[in-house]
């Protein structure tokens, strides 16, 4: 027990920060309408692409005698960057089709 | 520049990029705003990666990021490769291609924890392995794992390279195996010193759970489950920041966790149907069942010809078109915006009804039809299209089947039984274009196409909508 609240007490903003997240998240797009459940998936899919900026870190502090390490480093940062070079460019063209109706 | 000022620029750039994911993810909520949003997440995206590769430093030799060739080339590659797969996929191939990035990124976290473990391996860990570092390593392993193999299934079912396919007691199975991996990395954690072949084990295991579970999913049920898989890399993402305490990744992997998920049910609630109900993929398994019993009684049904539907049309009131995937596979899109411009300059009032679920991906047709300009005003969601119906004289349902199929409404057997169904059968005409009499994606027998007042016209979406306005022009 003690265990727990030692891992509770050390990692409190964390958790505080975790809920407050997951509450924000799903206020955020309470509201939105069905024709943009499409585009916000795509949207939130580049977001989590802010995974590359750790495979930017291990590949950066990857010793470069370790093979393993740099071969699976710079397949991490290449596989990030698609994720999120795709998935904002994907969204963008799916809104490009709002955008122009809303000029006429 | 000294050291505190670039940790600084580092930390502060992390809280804006943070900023940019929040106020990016409300913006695209809305459709005014939407485009402006995705920019701006995509702008603070790349301060973070810059300030990344600039500023960032190992906490414990305080040495800079290395190997910076090596990232920049991968940077580049990707940059590239992304942006150009991005601009040619089609626009009906796009939910398949937001599959295949979301696949990127769970293989990018699995790599992580696979790299991070690897390094403990190499330099030894004092202590036990029981502790909060070597958790998020397991975790982002095992999410990433499962969502980098499930997208690619839902890519392939997508593309229609893979079938919907189960093992018998496949549910048991999965059960078996999700408890066997959660076993295996508590496992892991237990051992005196890192073991990287128990990991290379429990990566493999993730990856077939990431098939298993995706596969025996009915392809039409595909968007909830990228939407899904989508939460579950914001989560894998989120594992990262713990691991690097890196509040970028975490505020954005958490956010995307949680909106991904609460997306995922509003789209189960647009299909009426809970997400339970769409993981287990009950609808799979009936489907077949209800194909067979009711094409039995399918009966007759009235095939038309383009020259009487276009004289329908012509002298009618009001027209309104569903359309459905059929229209965006023919990518009839713009020929039908053409035909609806015709009939609203002999003063027919021309709407769309379109079915939230319509196409293979929730607004779908939206942005279908956004793309062959099509008036905003003009596309009337289901709910109120329906009592528009009473007063609209020919309904045109072109390349739409299950959300226009009364079976939803009043067939308890029906697997789409409880999906809300735009109410073709209310209108004083139906005509239905249709390649074939073959049933839908759900692949359930449509009883509409069969009533007295409904007429087939078989062919090519796009065909047939350019006959219809020859049609009109000799009119």
């Amino acid at each position: 027990m003690d265990n727990f609240f030692q891992f509770f007490i050390d990692n409190r903003d964390f958790i505080y920060l975790i809920i407050l997240s997951i509450f924000l998240g799903i206020e955020v797009i309470s509201n939105v309408p069905a024709i943009l459940h499409t585009p916000l998936m795509s949207g939130a899919n580049a977001i989590h692409g802010v995974v590359i900026i750790g495979a930017i870190i291990v590949m950066g502090h990857a010793d470069s005698n370790n093979t393993l390490a740099m071969i699976l480093g710079f397949i991490a940062v290449l596989l990030g960057t698609l994720n999120v070079v795709g998935g904002f460019v994907v969204t963008d063209r799916m809104l490009e089709m709002f955008k122009k109706k809303d000029k006429k | 520049m000294n050291l505190l000022s670039q940790i600084g620029i580092l930390e502060l750039s992390y809280v804006v990029a943070s900023v940019t994911f929040i106020l990016g993810l409300k913006m695209l909520s809305n459709p005014k705003t939407a485009r402006k949003g995705n920019l701006i997440a995509a702008f603070g995206m790349g301060l973070a990666i810059l300030t990344t590769i600039l500023f960032h430093r190992d906490p414990d030799t305080g040495e800079h990021i290395k190997n910076i060739g090596w990232i920049i080339g991968a940077l580049l590659i990707g940059t590239v490769g992304g942006a150009w797969v991005s601009r040619i996929v089609k626009m009906t191939a796009m939910p398949q291609m937001v599959s295949f990035f979301n696949g990127m990124g769970g293989a990018t976290a699995a790599l992580i924890g696979m790299i991070e473990f690897n390094k403990l391996a190499l330099h030894g860990v004092e202590g036990s392995l029981l502790n909060g570092h070597v958790l998020v390593m397991v975790l982002g392993v095992f999410i990433g794992s499962v969502s980098f193999a499930g997208s690619m299934i839902a890519y392939g079912k997508l593309e229609g390279k893979i079938k919907d396919k189960a093992l018998p007691f496949q549910h048991t199975i999965n059960l078996i195996m999700l408890v066997v991996i959660l076993g295996l990395g508590a496992f892991i954690m237990l051992q005196d010193a890192p073991d990287m072949n128990l990991f290379f084990v429990l990566m493999g295991l993730s990856l077939v759970y990431g098939v298993f579970f995706v596969l025996p999913i009915g392809g039409a049920d595909m968007p909830v489950v990228i939407s899904l898989l989508n939460s579950f890399t914001g989560l894998a993402a989120a594992m990262g920041g713990f691991l690097y305490n890196n509040m970028a990744m975490l505020t954005g992997g958490i956010l995307v966790g949680s909106a991904g998920t609460i997306l995922t049910i509003l789209m189960c609630k647009a299909m009426n149907r809970s997400l339970l109900n769409v993981v287990i993929g009950s609808f799979g398994g009936s489907a077949k069942g209800g194909s067979g019993t009711s094409s039995e009684s399918g009966g007759t049904y009235r095939e038309t010809n383009p020259s009487d539907t276009a004289i329908m049309c012509a002298y009618a009131n009001q027209v309104m078109i569903v359309p459905g995937y059929g229209l965006a596979v023919a990518q009839a899109q713009h020929t039908c915006h053409e035909f609806e411009k015709m009939l609203s300059n002999r003063g027919v009032n021309v709407i769309y009804g379109i079915h939230p679920v319509a196409g293979r991906m929730p607004g779908h047709m939206n942005v279908l039809l956004a793309e062959a300009d099509v008036p905003y005003d003009k596309l009337i969601e289901a709910d109120d299209a329906n009592p528009m119906l009473a007063n609209t004289d020919v309904v045109l349902v072109i390349g739409a089947n299950d959300v226009v199929n009364p079976a939803a409404k009043d067939d308890p057997s029906s697997p789409i039984f409880g999906m809300p169904i735009i109410d073709a059968e209310k209108a004083k005409q139906v005509i239905v274009f249709k390649r074939s009499m073959r049933p839908g994606y759900a692949g359930i027998e449509n009883r509409l196409f069969f009533n007295s007042n409904t007429g087939m016209l078989f062919g090519d979406a796009k065909d047939s909508l350019e006959k219809l306005i020859s049609e009109l022009k000799n009119m």
